[in-house]
This record gives structure tokens, C-alpha cells and sequence, in this order.
């Protein structure tokens, strides 16, 4: 039960941070604020995977 | 109060703890600290149960302690066992006492009511282990604990406010990835840094002349424990196939982050290194310039206190991507405050 790990990555040349949810949902954020919104939403965030911003 | 309580926190060094009587109010709880004959280490409420008189201000006797305003007289237990002019004990005539662990160094106490159990405190081995030199000191803060957290969360300001010291351009430049151990309750924030500049404080204690690879795995264990596992080495100079990286070089930087009152905190500071263990003039250079880097902490954590307590209530600050381990040590510092 070590599935309760939470990563954001901060995507490579660039000023985008991904998060990963322990459910696999990667979501891509602008901003800190956002990204753990999105994680802390689980498991409510289905729709939103891929729903990053540009 | 504003603290997770059914905590334990860092109360002192181990050497802090002796004959005389140590005073330290943790989390609003003022407590005396002290050792027995048999070398254990006791925390009472600092309150005598009489008037209040803090027991601190009293004296020893044997490992009893005598209250310094009409002479109640304390077992290590709490237990009162003299009162003046009587020789009825009121059976309520006792302090609390609270759970103490020594370990890693360090004195770990109790805060709270609940399960004291040792398990739950966080390891540094490093402090107390073989092949392993430590320096350390500690630095009253004038600001909430909650500074000293984000402080340590953001290790970009090393740029800013250590350059000199640790901090080069490319700390701030690099991205960082953040994990949160939701189950453990761990904040992991890693930074690797590849053929960059050697500040001053690695350069002097290692010895190393050009450029170098540097990693910055930071392991927060809220409330208390804050971990810095820093690696450097020459640029290039990769950990083997299977993992054994002892030719590089390794600081464990150690933080006892634990809350006095609303606004002040205790900065307990170590670094414990694992090259150049028989020099003492690295040593020394250490301990005075880490000192250095922390005090550089302290004032400007002092300075935002003091804005802080200035501005209007729910006053917003904006936070970017380099907050977003600090972020999830606020929640998780939240979540241990809205559980006790
Ligand atoms: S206040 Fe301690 S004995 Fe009176
Ligand atoms: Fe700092």
C-alpha cells in the first residue's frame, strides 16, 4: 500500500509542472496552487486528464 | 495554539541536557529539562503546582527538584514528595511529565496526550554514526516555525540570500520534482544540478577545484525533521552500476525545526559530512560558515515576522513553481494541526 504518492515534475524546458496522481491521472499545470488542486481532487479529476493548459 | 500536537519534536542536544536545569517552552509548553544520576534525561511541566513558580528557577537535589519559591519537592515522575510546614501531601500535588526519547543525538519530546510511541520519531543516523563528522548549533528564532518550513522547502533563495556560501546561479535555475508520501506524510524535493559552479562552502571542505555535478534530495518529515541528503562531486563522476557512490562526496544537513510559541521557533542546525573526518580546520570552516548561512536565515525570517504581524488579515502571496514543495508542507503541516 505505497500508493499514496503524489509527484509533480516540473516538465523539462519549460514553465509547466505535471502532476501525477497515485491513480496514474497526470494533469499539466501553470502554477503550484493549481497542480495540487488537481491532485487533492482525486478521485474526482478523471475528466480533467490531458485537460492541461496550451 | 497553532502547533500539531501528538507530536514529537527536538527538544535539545543530547549534551544540552545535563546537571543544570534547561528551560525551553515548546509548542507554549514551558518545560524543564534535566538528567538523572543514572543519566536519563527528564522533562517536567516547568510550573510548580503551588504558585506557578517555574520550577527552572529552583535547584536540584539528587534527582529531586527543589521549587525555588516555598520548596516543593519533585520526583523525576512528577511525584511531590516535600511541601513545607506539612507532612500531608495533597494528592493532587503532582507535575506532568513528559515523554522523552534520546536518540540520533538528539532529545526528542513528546507533545500531546495521545500514544507516545518511539517508533514514530524520525531518524538522522548520520548525527551518531561512524564515518560520520558532525557540527551543529541551534538559533532562537523571532519568527513562527511556518517561515523556517517555507525557508527550507525553497532552496532557490540560496542563490539570493547565500550566495557566497552555497548559493550559484544554478541553484535557482533548476527545476525541481516534488513528491508527497500521503501515507507516510514525507515531502520529497530533488534537484540535481549537472557540470555547475562549486560554491565556496564546498569548495573549501572538499577540496575540489573546477566544476561539479550537485544533487539536493530534501526529505521534510513534518512537524520536525527536515533532511537535506547533498551530494557533490567532480563534474562527471557518476555513482557505480551498482549504486556505490563513496567517491563522491556527501553532507547530511540536518534541521530540528520545532515551534517555541506562536512566533518564535527553535532552529536546531547540523551537518554531518563524510570526507576530510580528521580535519579539524574543515570542521572549523564549517561550523562558522554554515552558522553564517543560517544567520542569514534568521534575520530575514525575523524581518518577515515582523511584516507579517503588520499586515491585514488574509493577505494574499502568490506562489510560483518553486513553492510547490513548500505547499504540500503546508498542508500537511495543516492536516497534523486540524487532527490534534
Ligand atoms: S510556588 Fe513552588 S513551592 Fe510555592
Ligand atoms: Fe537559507
Amino acid at each position: 500500500m505505497t500508493s499514496a504518492l503524489l509527484q509533480v515534475v516540473w516538465s523539462p524546458g519549460s514553465d509547466h509542472l505535471t502532476g501525477v496522481c497515485h491513480c496514474g491521472a497526470e494533469y499539466r499545470a501553470d502554477g503550484p496552487v493549481e497542480v495540487w488542486q488537481w491532485l487533492l481532487a482525486h478521485p474526482d479529476h478523471e475528466a480533467s486528464i490531458e485537460a492541461g493548459i496550451d | 495554539m497553532v502547533f500539531p500536537r501528538n507530536q514529537w519534536y527536538v527538544a535539545a542536544y543530547g549534551e544540552e541536557v545535563g546537571e543544570e536545569l534547561l528551560a525551553r517552552t515548546i509548542c507554549g509548553e514551558p518545560i524543564v529539562f534535566y538528567r538523572t544520576g543514572a543519566g536519563d534525561a527528564v522533562a517536567l511541566a516547568d510550573r510548580c503546582v503551588h504558585r506557578r513558580f517555574p520550577l527552572s528557577e529552583g535547584h536540584r537535589d539528587g534527582d529531586r527538584l527543589v521549587c525555588g519559591y516555598h520548596g516543593f519537592t519533585y520526583e523525576p515522575d512528577g511525584r511531590c514528595v516535600a511541601v513545607p510546614a506539612q507532612t500531608r501531601i495533597p494528592r493532587t500535588a503532582r507535575v506532568p511529565v513528559y515523554p522523552v526519547v534520546e536518540q540520533d543525538s538528539l532529545v526528542w519530546v513528546w507533545i500531546g496526550d495521545g500514544d507516545a510511541d518511539p517508533a514514530a520519531i524520525p531518524r538522522a543516523p548520520w548525527l551518531d554514526a561512524e564515518g560520520w563528522v558532525v557540527v551543529r548549533g541551534m538559533e532562537p528564532l523571532e519568527a513562527r516555525y511556518e517561515l523556517l518550513v517555507d525557508n527550507l522547502m525553497d532552496l532557490s533563495h540560496e542563490t539570493y540570500l547565500h550566495g557566497g556560501y552555497i548559493g550559484t546561479p544554478e541553484v535557482a535555475e533548476t527545476p525541481i520534482t516534488t513528491s508527497v508520501d500521503e501515507e507516510a506524510g514525507v515531502v520529497r524535493v530533488s534537484r540535481r544540478m549537472k557540470d555547475v559552479e562549486c560554491p565556496p562552502f564546498y569548495a573549501n571542505s572538499t577540496g575540489i577545484k573546477g566544476r561539479i555535478d550537485r544533487w539536493q534530495d530534501i526529505e521534510y518529515q513534518p512537524p520536525c525533521l527536515y533532511l537535506l541528503h547533498s551530494r557533490i562531486a567532480p563534474a562527471g563522476l557518476e555513482p557505480a552500476p551498482d549504486g556505490d557512490d563513496s567517491a563522491a562526496f556527501h553532507a547530511e544537513i540536518v534541521y530540528g525545526i520545532t515551534p517555541s510559541t506562536e512566533t518564535t521557533t527553535f532552529d536546531f542546525w547540523m551537518v554531518a559530512r563524510d570526507f576530510a573526518l580528521d580535519d579539524p580546520e574543515v570542521t572549523t570552516y564549517l561550523a562558522e560558515s554554515n552558522r553564517t548561512v543560517v544567520m542569514q536565515d534568521v534575520v530575514a525570517l525575523n524581518l518577515l515576522e515582523k511584516v507579517i504581524a503588520t499586515e491585514p488579515e488574509g493577505y494574499q502571496e502568490l506562489s510560483i513553481n518553486i513553492d510547490t514543495g513548500g505547499l504540500a508542507a503546508r498542508r500537511l503541516l495543516q492536516r497534523m494541526t486540524d487532527e490534534s
